[in-house]
């Protein structure tokens, strides 16, 4: 399972990276693992406002449909459309070629919400032991 | 009479392996007080029996009646090629084909019944069927609504109303706001729908040919609705397509219709067919199974039901519709229908049936007590105007040997003395002539 | 197989017109007229029927393959029922002829067998009154969901929710959500019924109905189903039957006895209606008393002469939901098998379901895990986990079933068993079949112990191998194009 150090994650498997007041957001190794083969991908507009914990985007795979949660709160500022068009990425490079969305980050404080790489590493390992 | 084959022995052995001393056990889950307070079924019968008593029932029904009844419900011909193949218990006694590799002989059909469909409206994608074309307007509407995020519906009222009565019925517990606008001289009125279109608008509903048969250029209606933004949706007479200005040359985004004028009987209202055709950028949003193409292992073309991700067994209350079972076998009548056709056929057919319907016009024009109404062109339904209630002239025209057409006084205000009357293929000269002369009788007594 | 688009000649014709026999008139309007022709096969009338005799070939079916699909009721459909829908006076009937005036007299057959079937399925489920009109199960659902709606606002009232259990038909919370209704879900308990204390917890004065299927989707009968409805009344809510599994029930429990308020069925699972490859079904609605005046329009009602009518004048009727009286043609095979089979011949069809299934359940249960270790009722549902150990998943026993000519059970789904098997016989299948099925399965489960590739690797008998449903979903090609 690959968990990038340098990044934080949430419970429902979004990670995030903070590049000063933007905040780029994907899902992790772990959630593109259990969706299966990602056949679609629905990103919001930009400009679209999102919220911290509710759904911003969905993925599809042929058996499951899975909703993508809101790390943060905030406005979108760009959308990775090359998921869009090869939504394969996602298993492929779940980190690097498939971030979802950049966001403008609206409240600083909502970070301290996020996971560190090695909380979310515990919690991943205590999902599998259930 | 049973089906069930299990000898006494069979069964026996069967309550022995399961560790039981009589079915009833099986049972002890059902406690006293949940038992059935009453259960008085008639006793069984024999197949002789019930077929003679379905046929003294059937022959209390009027199918002999010459037909210039239609009203979205018409009386073609159906090649017997047709019911050889719906036919066969390879077909209908299957299911939903889940299991692709067992199932590529109705994966197969309903890909070339999708491809139809896609040639009949001009557009890219279509699903395998929906209920019937009033629930196929509604899933139309409610996919309009998912789309645009928008909830305000013009829709005309050139749409039969039996469709718009449902739609009513389905959104009546949904914040959802519908504008009707009327017909004007049998066509769609610009001038009301621009004036109610605006940039709430989710969607324009509008039908051709219209519930009174006449046909439009629906083009400009369309390029105002997508200039707010709104989507067009038509719902239309598949037949009619063999010559008729095609959804997709109109840039509709979704085409539904009821499909029954495609080789399935009228059988007293159903199982009809829900067609339904969409832009390909709105095929997520579509309700229905979908069959797609693919490869196997080995890389050999085969079949699949896909993107059932958008489907009620996987989204759940999430899903783009509720639908489940849907009405493949009559799909496939259609795509057997159309395949004998073929490309000439369906051409021929649709002039045919105008050609008979104008030459209906032109003899029933003739009767004294009658006009047509000819303010626009039709394709094989138009309206007469009679100098007598429409209703009492139909009833007496039952006894002359003819459904003569739909009374339009109980779906439209004021027109008590309209008739809708439809001629198809299967009309000859001869009944349409007399058809003419009862007309007349009945109108002049 | 070519696509019969791909089989198309030029010139080719499988049906001829007549010859017009009318004077030629003036033709469609250009501006009116589409541009291009649709490009439909051109092929002989033996092309089509041999092509399509050959698709059908490539399927498999109740006459051909045991097919014990959960949840869908897949018995035998008697051919008779085949030949009286193609009776003249059913076949070519219009529906709007008894909406003429005067009409009511042409269509009185058919309005009996519409009066007629309605009460039959009221003594059946102990419901009041029956609208025939819905077209599928689920589109029974959605009438049922309008109907609970307009109950509540006829009280005055907008309740927001509906509760579904999570072992539900995707179709409930589907049908719930489109009526307009939050949904909520109860988890299942241990025993594999709705967990009553978390029920309690979420139901209130804001539920609208409860919707339950009893037996569940796991085959199990809920044996405190009367506290359930009980306590639903108790604040206002309505409860919902789920009629998919009736096949279990008929003869030892109806859903009016046991407080249940609306009903819907599936003729093409209890009253054996041919499945079609998906439709068309019938899903009819029944309903208690007070839900009676809020049926769509029309009724059938029958005079006290004997004559049959249809009313449409019912203000407080939810309206239409059907363009017509529902798929008649259906409506008239459940109607004759219910008069061939008779009073015993449903209970029975129930008794014998229910054997068939815990046969299956017992002969099975040392080779897969049961869901639940419970005796079933019409159904069983077993979960491979034990042989995805092995790395051998319920799809792979699936495709090791098609190789073996049995339609495999309903895999994954119930989706709170993992790994689900849901075995449905039916009372129509012989001892033998279910026999030849059971041990195919035990071979499948040794399989996965000793030999995992020959189930991952199947089907291998079959037209095409394993499909890409990936590149489907990806790479969409959902018709043919000209080239």
């Amino acid at each position: 399972m690959n968990i990038p150090e340098e990044l934080l994650y949430t419970r429902s498997h979004e990670w995030v990276r903070i590049e000063g007041d933007i905040a780029i957001i994907g899902i992790t190794d772990y959630a593109q693992n259990s969706l299966g083969d990602i056949t679609f991908v629905e990103l919001p507009e930009k400009g679209a406002e999102i919220k911290q914990a509710n759904m911003f985007a969905t993925v599809e795979s042929v058996k499951a449909a899975s909703d993508v949660y809101a790390p943060l709160s905030g406005t979108i500022n760009k959308i990775n459309q090359d998921i869009i068009d090869s939504p394969e990425l996602v298993n492929r490079s779940p980190y690097e070629k498939s971030w979802f969305a950049a966001i403008n980050i609206k409240d600083e404080d909502e970070k301290n919400r996020l996971l560190k790489a090695s909380d979310y590493k515990s919690y991943v390992e205590g999902l599998g032991r259930k | 009479m049973t089906y069930i084959p299990h000898t006494k022995e069979e069964t026996r052995e069967m309550l022995d392996i399961i560790g039981v001393s009589s079915i009833e056990e099986l049972f002890k889950d059902i406690k006293p007080d949940l038992r059935p307070k009453s259960f008085d079924i008639p006793k069984n019968r024999s197949e002789i029996e019930v077929i003679r008593h379905m046929q003294e029932l059937a022959s209390k029904n009027a199918a002999h009646l010459t037909n210039f009844l239609g009203a979205g419900f018409y009386d073609h011909y159906i090649p017997a090629a047709v019911d050889a193949i719906t036919s066969r218990p390879e077909f209908y006694t299957a299911y939903t084909p889940y299991q692709s590799e067992s199932s590529q002989g109705w994966l197969q059909s309903i890909y070339e019944y999708q491809s139809a469909i896609c040639e009949l409206t001009g557009l890219d994608c279509a699903n395998a069927s929906l209920y019937d074309g009033g629930t196929a307007l509604y899933e139309a509407a409610m996919m309009a609504i998912r789309i645009t995020g928008k909830t305000r519906i013009i829709m005309d009222s050139g749409v039969n109303l039996i469709y718009r009565t449902m739609l009513y019925t389905y959104t009546s517990n949904l914040n959802i706001e519908f504008v009707e606008t009327p017909v004007v001289h049998g066509q769609s009125s610009r001038e009301q729908i621009y004036k109610h279109i605006d940039e709430r608008t989710a969607a324009v509903i509008v039908q051709n040919p219209n519930f009174f048969g006449a046909i439009d250029d629906h083009s400009d209606i369309i390029e105002k609705a997508h200039s707010f933004g709104a989507l067009a949706i038509m719902s239309v007479y598949p037949l009619s397509l063999g010559v008729l200005k095609t959804p997709g040359e109109m840039n509709v985004d979704i085409a539904t219709g009821e499909g029954q004028s495609l080789g399935i009987p009228l059988s007293f209202g159903g199982p009809y067919l829900g067609v339904m055709a969409c832009k390909k950028d709105f095929v997520r949003k579509m309700p229905g199974r979908i069959v797609g193409a693919t490869v196997d292992k080995d890389g050999k073309r085969g079949f699949v039901l896909t993107l059932q991700a958008r489907e009620q067994h996987i989204r759940r209350e999430r899903a783009t519709s509720n639908i489940c079972s849907n009405e493949a076998l009559c799909a496939l009548r259609a795509s057997v229908y159309v395949s004998l056709l073929g490309k000439e056929g369906i051409i021929e057919l649709a002039r045919l049936n105008h050609r008979k319907s104008e030459f209906a016009k032109d003899i029933l024009g003739r009767v004294s007590g009658v006009e047509v109404k000819r303010s626009s062109p039709t394709f094989n339904e138009f309206t007469l105007i009679l100098n007598k209630n429409a209703d009492v002239v139909a009833q007496k025209m039952i006894d002359k040997g003819f459904a003569a057409g739909f009374p339009l006084g109980r779906f439209y205000k004021g027109m008590n003395r309209y008739l809708l009357v439809a001629v198809t293929e299967k009309r000859t000269k001869e009944e349409i002539e007399k058809f003419a002369e009862a007309l007349e009788k009945v109108l002049c007594d | 197989m070519r696509l019969i688009y791909e089989k198309s000649v030029k010139g080719r014709r499988g049906f001829k017109l007549p010859q017009p026999d009318v004077p030629e008139q003036e033709g469609i309007p250009a501006k009116f007229s589409r541009k291009h022709k649709a490009n439909l096969p051109e092929a002989s009338e033996l092309d089509v029927i041999r092509h399509f005799t050959n698709l059908s070939c490539m399927n498999f079916s109740v006459d051909n393959n045991f097919y014990p699909l959960g949840s869908c009721t897949m018995k035998y459909n008697p051919k008779f029922t085949e030949k009286i829908v193609k009776i003249e006076g059913f076949l070519e009937l219009h529906p709007l002829i008894p909406q003429l005036l005067g009409g009511g007299r042409l269509a009185q057959g058919a309005l009996e067998i519409i009066y007629n079937t309605e009460k039959l399925l009221c003594e059946i489920t102990g419901m009041k009154a029956f609208t025939m009109q819905p077209l599928a199960g689920a589109h029974g659902e959605l009438t049922g969901a309008m109907l609970i709606a307009a109950y509540h606002k006829n009280k005055g009232c907008r309740r927001r929710h509906i509760i579904v259990p999570d072992s539900s038909h995707g179709t409930n919370p589907a049908s719930a959500a489109i009526a307009g209704y939050d949904v909520i879900i109860i988890k299942t308990d241990k025993d594999g019924c709705m967990d009553i204390k978390e029920f309690k917890q979420k139901l209130n004065k804001d539920t609208a109905a409860v919707m339950l299927t009893c037996p569940n989707t796991l085959g199990l009968f809920n044996t405190r189903i009367k506290e359930i409805t009980g306590l639903a009344h108790s604040v206002g809510a309505l409860v919902y039957y789920d009629g998919a599994n009736l096949n279990a029930i008929m003869g030892k429990c109806r859903p009016g006895d046991i407080g249940f308020d609306v009903v819907h069925l599936n003729l093409h699972k209890t009253f054996a209606t041919p499945h079609g490859g998906g439709g068309p079904g019938a899903g009819p609605v029944g309903v208690s008393g007070s839900l009676v005046k809020f049926l769509p329009i029309s009724r059938v009602m029958k005079r006290p002469g004997g004559v049959f009518y249809l009313n449409y004048n019912n203000k407080e009727s939810i309206g239409y939901i059907a363009p017509f009286y529902g798929n008649f043609a259906v409506i008239l095979k459940a109607y004759a098998y219910m008069l061939i089979l008779g009073k015993d011949g449903l209970i029975k069809a129930s008794e014998y379901a229910v054997l068939n299934a815990n046969y299956i359940l017992s002969r099975l249960k040392d080779y897969y895990k049961l869901a639940f270790n419970r005796r079933c009722m019409h159904e069983c549902v077993f979960s491979a986990s034990r042989q995805t150990e092995k790395g051998v998943h319920a799809l792979d026993i699936a495709k090791y079933l098609i190789d073996k000519g049995f339609h495999p059970p309903t895999i994954y789904f119930p989706l709170i068993v993992k790994e689900a098997m849901m075995i449905e016989p039916t009372e129509t299948e012989p001892k033998e079949t279910i026999d030849g099925f059971i041990d195919t399965m035990i071979e499948a489960a040794k399989l996965a112990e000793t030999d995992p590739e020959k189930l991952t690797t199947a089907p291998r008998t079959m037209p095409v191998k394993r499909l890409d449903e990936t590149k489907a979903a990806r790479d969409l090609n959902l018709r043919w194009k000209p080239t």
